[in-house]
């Protein structure tokens, strides 16, 4: 009995983490879909990225240089933004099953499904975290693309509503825990340093996997302990 | 030639996902190297919410940004709710900016 509560207790402050971040991709994906027209390319093109890309950044930075006539910068801008999934694989791993569930799974994976799934630590609550989050988010930013194309200019500017920094803190809420740790908190601080330092001067996508140089401070870690 | 752009970047964001993912599986990892992977996946997270505060293209986001986010961030690190984090972030930006800094 006691277990069941216990079980219910974690799926609603679950469900109300999701639901949380769900609200703030329905407006964000209402914003892609309504810059997307803006633009003036052709209704399905939100949708199909939106299924079939399903990456935020990349899509409003691929619709930009689709829209300016570049469909090749588009692609190859898309790409390098997106590098950073296959570290995230890497540290994920099976999280989301065999067979069809990892390769249906692994559509979904994205920064914030990916944090919430390294804040858990029990390989079960992993699994559930992993196909909750990634399913509330697709379907969240789908149905905002399509509320964005409908609505056009009216859903207004997602900026407005301060979600731009409703982001970045979802995620700094997601990985706090695990920078308790000294070598990772110093691993991470560091990668984020080289990577603020270096967006002026490199393309987009490139400072966020110069962060992996990060890792290069546990050489002096090894060394100092060693000692 | 729009529909080609989008299903060749689909398909590559696509192989991306899965190969990390398969390629963990087929990686026999030290101890050491298995304890490095969810640091590298923390670094490139922070660093995704580093650029994200504060830069905006090339040049600095501005105040209300940041300052949303380090509100949000200031709650998180005295373990206030998730979605207390979020609107609290949101709002902050959202209502400097009403107040005419941005």
């Amino acid at each position: 009995m006691r277990t069941i509560q216990r079980t219910q207790a974690f799926d609603r402050a679950q469900l109300r983490d999701a639901v949380a971040i769900a609200a703030a991709m329905v407006a964000v994906g209402a914003s892609f879909g309504a810059i997307t027209i803006a633009y003036g390319l052709p209704t399905w093109v939100p949708f199909a990225m939106s299924t079939i890309v399903f990456a935020g950044g990349a899509q409003f930075l691929a619709v930009g240089l689709l829209a300016a006539g570049n469909p090749i910068a588009a692609v190859f801008a898309g790409l390098l933004l997106n590098a950073r999934h296959i570290p995230f694989g890497l540290a994920i791993g099976s999280t989301m099953g065999t067979g069809w569930r990892r390769l249906v799974g692994t559509h979904v994976m994205t920064d914030e499904v990916v944090a919430f799934t390294l804040a858990e630590d029990d390989p079960a609550r992993r699994r559930r975290t992993y196909w909750l989050m990634g399913i509330t988010l697709f379907t969240s930013w789908n149905l905002g693309t399509a509320l964005g194309v409908l609505l056009g200019s009216a859903v207004g500017d997602y900026e407005a509503l301060g979600l731009d920094a409703a982001f970045p803190a979802a995620l700094i809420a997601l990985i706090l825990p695990s920078l308790r740790d000294r070598a990772t908190r110093i691993v991470a601080l560091t990668g984020t340093a080289i990577a603020v330092l270096a967006t002026p001067f490199l393309p987009a996508g490139l400072p966020v996997l110069c962060a992996l140089l990060g890792l290069l401070t546990l050489i002096r870690f090894g060394r100092r302990r060693e000692s | 030639m729009l529909l080609t752009a989008i299903l060749i970047l689909g398909a590559g964001t696509y192989t991306m996902r899965l190969g990390g993912v398969l390629l963990r599986e087929r990686l026999t990892l030290s101890p050491g190297l298995q304890r490095l992977l969810p640091m590298a996946a923390a670094a490139l997270l922070a660093a995704l919410a580093g650029t994200a505060t504060l830069m905006a293209g090339s040049g600095f986001a501005g105040v209300a940004r940041p300052a949303g986010v380090a509100v949000g961030a200031l709650l998180a690190w005295r373990k206030a709710p998730f979605v207390v984090v979020v609107v609290a972030a949101a709002a902050v930006a959202a209502l400097l900016r009403l107040a005419g800094v941005d």
